[in-house]
């Protein structure tokens, strides 16, 4: 028996539910099987009514979405953003950081606890759920630190955190460094049962590397991290978890080496769950070569044999999900010269356009498999993946798969800027996110051109 | 040219003119007084954000040359310390209107970002790891003077090529003027897939007989705290440029400061077939001949070949 973790393991801010009918849309949930027009009807936040085009009445009270020609999707979730609340919210805070997950077509984000302070115990942890009961627009879900203060000496208090709703635990942005620590967490998961989400990154190897090692770094100076700062501590760890029987979760694959262990692990039946970004599945280093800040993430963009195989792994299933590690930085922190500037790039007002430019439309990748990997990500920490399906609370995306778009024209909803995609011209745009029963987001050229007429209710 | 960022600005035909325009500068330093009008009430400000005493010195005396007024800021002790960024410092250095910035700085890619922050020309005095254009030019123009031209010309570059901005720039501009760069030097100290830089790469000095220029890299002792290599005598052993290895006809260079008895032995530094304290005397017409090129030729379109005396 584990604990069991809190009964609402998602907060959010009060709001009212939606009550609305998209009519005519193209409905695509691939683990539902669906794939055609139909109206959806959804009343006080609940899908109420999947029907053939045409063929649902609205009731008086609700809204009307003439959507066709346009894609409604199971809400995307996101495994692993950050947040910044508490203690950086110059960077984002949870309502501005939840207005730019709704703005991507979220209905779900886990924020990571390095936070300051960091989510190390259950009153801080008990805190931030507070704050997000006020502040965020989608329901946002938190995970504990496995160690204290991110040191890697000490466990944290993993039983209490769970029971103050921890969905896992993670020392993201840093490795647990020690193999010995990392087993004790996994012994201590068979109390808790919550997976550990792991930044894998040997720091002897990456030390004083600020993009991946190889020839670009070679032809501009700057330090390189090498491919297997990842994938040899990968290995380590696969090994660790196989042998506690333990479950873990791999954050941010970079390189093909890194999948390959993960796919031999999981043949081995190790309990191991892993994701990829867009920004590692759209970029290479190549993106560097201009010095552009908002390139410099940790894991850093790699070579495109990496890119190649992290779209393969993502097809095949080796990748579990998607996820944005969406880590905004302020203008005046990534202002600075590339080897000075903090790592991280937002991700997610374009996670979904990125990733339907650059791999859907050149026909690497099926619309129902990006769907598929871009909603499954909150479910390897316990959380229901959301469907379209008749009685299962309403977290939907409607999304212009033609609506072309120049990324940070217009700003963000995002506090911060540092996005890897800016000034690229993606094609599909999130019109509509309806996350846990209520309207989270409205595009605004959509929502002016709907405005409701005679006779209807917003 | 508005600015000077990387050597690869320049291509051959660039290079060339700076060269030449270094070459026509040569007489200003003979004359009793050393000084043209060229650049007569334009201002230089030299930012520093690392110790140098040869490089800096260099510029100030190009510019003085040209007439130009020069300001220098030395980072160490100033507002930097006190935590002002980059952009806040140029931006407050721009307020007195330089014409040109010259910037050293410990990050690869600083000097691109200024251009977003002033109107002045900027040029690039080494960025970290990754350039140092004038180094690369005044090794050219010293060969070319030596050599007539380095068409066919084989280059080795020995030493710490990993930490090196001389190697990375001097790669690309030996290339363009036609000779072939071989790298020798430590495993450790050599960047991972360095053949990329369409170079050939080696291990040991076996071989090194071929090379019609020894170029030593300075091996720099604050690295050795990393440890890239077990000790600066097992180095030295190995990878040390002295009169044994040295050919009679082959030329020797380095950027300096030299560290005697390891990356080079004292009896080739004071060799005649040094070239070290010429590549000195260049960087001062060649930085000459750059900053005309930055403030005055891309203005006027009328290069003056003959400088006029003061």
């Amino acid at each position: 028996m584990t604990l069991s973790p809190s009964s609402v393991p998602l907060v959010r801010a009060p709001a009212p539910s939606a009550n609305l009918l998209v009519r005519q849309a193209r409905v695509l949930d691939p683990r539902e099987g669906i794939d055609g027009a139909h109206d959806v009807l959804v009343r006080d936040g609940v899908i109420a009514e999947i029907g053939l085009p045409g063929t649902i009445r609205a009731p008086d009270d609700a809204e009307i979405v003439e959507a066709a020609g346009r894609l409604l999707s199971p809400a995307f979730t996101d495994p692993h953003v950050h947040l910044r609340t508490p203690g950086q919210e110059h960077k984002e805070d949870l309502e501005t950081g939840t207005r730019a997950a709704a703005a991507g077509g979220f209905c779900q984000v886990i924020g990571m606890p390095n936070t300051d302070p960091v989510i190390d115990s259950a009153p801080i942890l008990r805190s931030l759920r507070e704050t997000a009961a006020r502040d965020a627009r989608i329901p946002v879900g938190f995970v504990g630190s496995i160690t204290v203060g991110l040191r890697g000496t000490a466990l944290t208090v993993m039983a209490a955190l769970r029971r103050a709703g921890a969905l896992g635990f993670s020392d993201d942005g840093r490795p647990i460094a020690s193999a010995g620590m990392l087993r004790r967490a996994l012994q201590y998961q068979r109390l808790t049962g919550a997976v550990l989400a792991l930044h894998e990154e040997d720091f002897d190897l990456s030390a004083g590397g600020s993009m991946h090692e190889g020839q670009v770094s070679a032809r501009l100076g700057i330090g390189g991290i090498p491919s297997i700062s990842e994938s040899a501590i990968i290995a380590r760890d696969v090994l660790v978890a196989r042998h506690e029987g333990g479950a873990i979760h791999l954050q941010h694959l970079s390189s093909s080496d890194s999948v390959l262990t993960v796919e031999r692990a999981k043949q081995d039946g190790t309990r191991v769950t892993c994701e990829a970004s867009p920004h590692h599945l759209c970029l290479t280093d190549e993106a560097v070569a201009g010095y552009d800040t908002s390139m410099k993430m940790n894991p850093p963009l790699r070579t495109e044999a990496d890119r190649q195989a992290l779209i393969e792994g993502l097809r095949s299933g080796v990748i579990d999900c998607v996820a944005t590690d969406h880590a905004p930085h302020a203008r005046d922190e990534k202002e600075v010269p590339f080897e000075q500037a903090p790592m991280g790039t937002t991700g997610l007002e374009t996670a979904f356009s990125a990733l339907h430019t650059e791999l859907v439309l050149p026909g690497v990748l099926e619309l129902g498999l990006l769907i598929d990997r871009m909603t499954s990500g909150c479910g390897i920490f316990g959380l229901p993946i959301p469907r379209v399906a008749v009685g299962e609370a309403a977290n939907l995306a409607l999304i212009d798969l033609e609506a072309c778009w120049i990324v940070g024209e217009h700003g963000y909803e995002s506090r911060s800027a540092n996005c890897c995609f800016a000034g690229r011209r993606l094609q599909g745009r999130v019109l509509l996110t309806i996350a846990d029963g209520v309207v989270a987001y409205r595009e605004r050229g959509f929502a002016m051109s709907v405005a409701p007429g005679p006779g209807r209710t917003v | 040219m508005k600015h000077l960022l990387s050597i690869g600005d320049l291509d051959r035909a660039g290079i060339e003119r700076i060269c030449d325009r270094a070459a026509a500068f040569e007489s200003v330093g003979g004359q009793d007084i050393k000084k043209v009008p060229a650049l007569r009430g334009r201002t230089v400000l030299n930012l520093f954000y690392e110790s140098s005493t040869r490089t800096r010195s260099s510029f100030e005396l190009a510019a003085k040359r040209l007439s130009a007024d020069v300001v220098n800021f030395v980072a160490s002790g100033s507002s930097v310390e006190k935590g002002e960024s980059l952009k806040d410092t140029v931006l407050t250095l721009s307020a007195h209107r330089p014409d040109v910035i010259v910037i050293r700085c410990p990050w690869a890619g600083g000097p691109e970002l200024l251009p977003r922050w002033t109107d002045a020309a900027i040029i690039n005095a080494g960025d970290g790891k990754h350039e140092h254009p004038t180094q690369a030019l005044l090794d050219v123009y010293t060969l070319r003077r030596r050599l007539g031209n380095l068409d066919g010309v084989k280059i080795w570059i020995v030493g710490d090529v990993l930490h090196s901005r001389v190697a990375r720039s001097g790669i690309v501009a030996f290339q363009q003027m036609g000779a072939s760069v071989t790298l020798a030097g430590p495993p450790t100290l050599m960047p991972r897939e360095a053949e990329s830089l369409g170079v050939e790469v080696r291990t040991t000095l076996d071989g090194l007989r071929e090379a019609d220029v020894v170029y030593a890299l300075r091996m720099q002792h604050e690295r050795m705290d990393d440890a890239f290599v077990p000790s600066l005598r097992e180095y030295a052993s190995v990878y040390q440029v002295n009169a044994r290895r040295l050919g009679a006809r082959q030329l020797l260079m380095h950027p300096g400061p030299v560290n005697r008895g390891v990356e080079l032995s004292g009896d080739v530094v004071d060799s005649p077939q040094s070239l070290i304290l010429e590549q000195v005397a260049a960087g001062v017409v060649v930085r000459m001949a750059v900053l005309y090129e930055v403030l005055a030729a891309s203005r006027s379109g009328d290069p003056i070949t003959e400088p006029q005396p003061a």
